[in-house]
């Protein structure tokens, strides 16, 4: 039997209950388009978590003091300040692996440009940590190293700042206090955005650590020095290396435990990636199952009609049907219906991560793969919930199925 | 006239749980092309296993049948299907026409399942409605149809593949009396132009008179088997 024809009988067929095809095929579309909705949504989650952990600075390792205790009371985490200036030197200087560092020292401090006050996060950085961080300039520069060397008052300011203390107006050389200290606005930093925990990145301002040390924090330790490798391969490289060097700098014998942690970003992302993975197979298996519901309907359908049209399977077989014209009818009915589902699903399922994406602020991909994979698979289902229908009908005895009211 | 039907020794025994019910017992008979044959019998009789085995739709217990010299009782399902399609045609009491489709396309049903297409498909389905008389009602469907008008798209669907033998299963019995009649006319006018072998099941003897042989079915057995002698005269010049 010519294909055309068995899908013109298999139109007809299905054209003759509409409601029922309908009700039936909905099951599919359903499937299809949560499979597409929610692997879209789980993608798009992933991509977001990919870009900020980009936005974070990729290979980066950060060098914080380690706690202390003294008498028995355990400090936290950078209560000791013997991490200095001339470590984050050392390491760029000496080892391979690492490419940039810089020390950072943090404070959040009250900032005030005319009538106009804002408080914000003051950074002491060095002029390394524009790489390190992937920071782009907007507007003027970034620090640079004699502002290091006098522990000039110069300040960059994030795009939020800016915002909060000159409206539109351009900041550069502009003067703003911190501590009744003015600094002038050297460089406006491109906005960032949020953090992946929420956290704008663009409210922020910062100056020379040194000036950071002397004039604002009255020390001579860094709290944290934020390193860079050459790639995320060497990452742990760099961190065995790190740690080799401090020791031996910070003289720490072999028994005693080091006075400083280095954290790795690369675990923080890749437990983020993880997080996002898993979410994406969650929420496409939830989805999987309803394709899987969608497919027994499908099935219980195609039962219901083989029984229905016993008499229409004798007629044919009396004419000279063969058992694989009548299993191929029922088949390409059952496909023909899945297929069909599956089309308007994935129509459904993008319009419903567009709409997601566009009122609900959530940020959706759709992967073609897994539109293609989802269309192949409604087609799978029908295949695989058809054919045993398909297969009772070919099985039927012509002489009672002619027989049959 | 060349032999068509030859059976030999023909049982069918059907398995009812432990009870064996034989509907066949010892059939043994030939058919010539162009004769007109009434199967007649009470129901029980085995006249309708017999047709199913003629019409290769059923595999006699033991025996043989041969179609046109070929043994097929031992065929494939598959082979079957060809045999059913390419070289009988069946008309039933019921009609069994496909409901909500048109004649012309109950006529080109058969065709589906061997391999024409589209404009040769259409052609013969048109000339074999036409020689039925029904060349006015082509995309008429069923339900708009009478009983008579309904059986003729029966018989053209029969006829469209251009088949040696016709097996009508009490073709007559869901018909008045003069409907009838017109279609006892049509099977005897396909019998004659056509040359067509006709095997027809009744239970009605005037029905039955209208074929050349009448063969007796009783408990599985053929007990009477008369041909008039025109018929005779034919199978003995080919004989």
């Amino acid at each position: 039997m010519q294909w055309l024809m068995t899908f013109r009988i298999a139109l007809r067929a299905l054209a003759r209950n509409k409601l029922r095809a309908f009700l039936t095929m909905l099951g599919i579309i359903i499937g299809v388009g949560a499979v597409i909705a929610m692997v879209a949504i789980g993608e798009g989650a992933k991509s977001t978590i990919r870009a900020q952990i980009a936005s974070l600075g990729t290979n980066v390792l950060i060098v914080l003091p380690g706690s202390n205790s003294q008498g028995g009371v355990r400090l936290g985490t950078g209560n000791v300040n013997t991490l200095l200036d001339s470590d984050a030197r050392a390491i760029v200087r000496e080892l391979r692996s690492v490419s940039f560092a810089s020390p950072v020292l943090r404070r959040p401090e009250q900032v005030v440009a005319g009538n106009l006050n804002w408080g914000t996060l003051a950074q002491g950085v060095a002029p390394e940590f524009q790489q390190i961080r992937d920071w782009q300039v907007a507007d003027g520069r970034f620090l640079h190293e004699g502002d290091m060397e006098s522990a000039a008052k110069v300040a960059v300011i994030g795009e939020t700042v800016a915002r909060q203390l000159f409206g539109n107006d351009n900041p550069i050389d502009m003067v703003i206090r911190i501590r009744n200290i003015p600094f002038r606005v050297v460089g406006l930093l491109a906005p960032k955005g949020q953090t992946g925990q929420g956290t704008d990145q663009d409210d922020t301002l910062m100056i020379p650590y040194t000036t950071m040390q002397k004039r604002l924090m009255r020390i001579t330790w860094l709290q944290s020095i934020v390193v860079k490798a050459v790639s995320a391969e060497r990452v742990p490289e760099a961190q065995e290396q790190i740690t080799l060097l401090l020791r031996q700098r910070h003289r720490i014998g072999q028994d005693r435990e080091d006075d400083f942690n280095i954290r790795n970003l690369s675990d923080i992302a890749e437990a983020a990636q993880t997080t996002a993975r898993v979410m994406a197979v969650l929420l496409g298996s939830v989805a999987s199952i309803s394709l899987l519901v969608g497919g027994i309907g499908i099935m219980n359908i195609m039962l219901v009609s083989v029984t229905e049209r016993t008499r229409e399977i004798g007629i044919r077989m009396a004419v000279g049907a063969r058992g694989r014209d009548i299993m191929l009818q029922f088949l390409v009915e059952a496909v023909v219906m899945a297929a069909t589902g599956g089309l308007i699903g994935i129509f459904l399922g993008i319009g419903s991560s567009e709409v997601l994406k566009e009122w609900a602020q959530w940020p959706t991909l759709i992967s073609p793969t897994i539109v293609a994979i989802a269309f192949l698979f409604s087609g799978a289902v029908g295949v695989f919930f058809g054919f045993y229908p398909a297969k009772k009908a070919a099985n039927l005895d012509p002489i009672e199925a002619l027989r049959y009211e | 006239m060349s032999e068509v039907i030859r059976v030999e020794n023909l049982h069918k025994t059907y398995h009812m749980g432990d009870v064996e019910v034989p509907a066949l017992r010892g059939i043994n008979l030939k058919i010539a092309g162009g004769e007109f044959v009434a199967v007649m019998g009470s129901s029980g009789s085995g006249k309708s296993t017999f047709m199913n085995i003629l019409g290769c739709l059923d595999r006699p217990s033991e025996g043989k049948y041969f179609l046109e010299g070929n043994e097929v009782g031992s065929l494939s399902p598959d082979e079957w299907a060809t045999i059913r399609n390419k070289r009988i045609g069946f008309v039933f009491q019921g009609f069994n026409l496909l409901a909500r489709t048109t004649a012309l396309e109950n006529v080109e049903l058969p065709m589906m399942y061997n391999g024409f297409h589209g404009k040769e498909r259409h052609q013969r389905a048109i000339e074999a409605l036409t020689l039925v008389g029904l060349s006015q009602r082509l995309d008429h469907t069923p339900n708009r149809l009478s009983g008579g008008q309904q059986q003729r798209v029966a018989i053209a669907r029969a006829l469209v593949n251009r088949p040696s033998l016709i097996l009508a299963d009490e073709p007559t019995g869901n018909l008045d009396s003069s409907t009838s009649g017109e279609i006892m006319a049509l099977f005897q006018k396909l019998n004659v132009e056509q040359r067509i072998t006709i095997i027809l099941v009744t239970h009605e003897a005037d029905i039955a008179a209208n074929a050349n042989r009448q063969i007796l079915f009783r408990d599985g057995l053929v007990i009477s088997d008369k041909a008039d002698e025109k018929a005779l005269r034919e199978v003995k010049c080919s004989g």
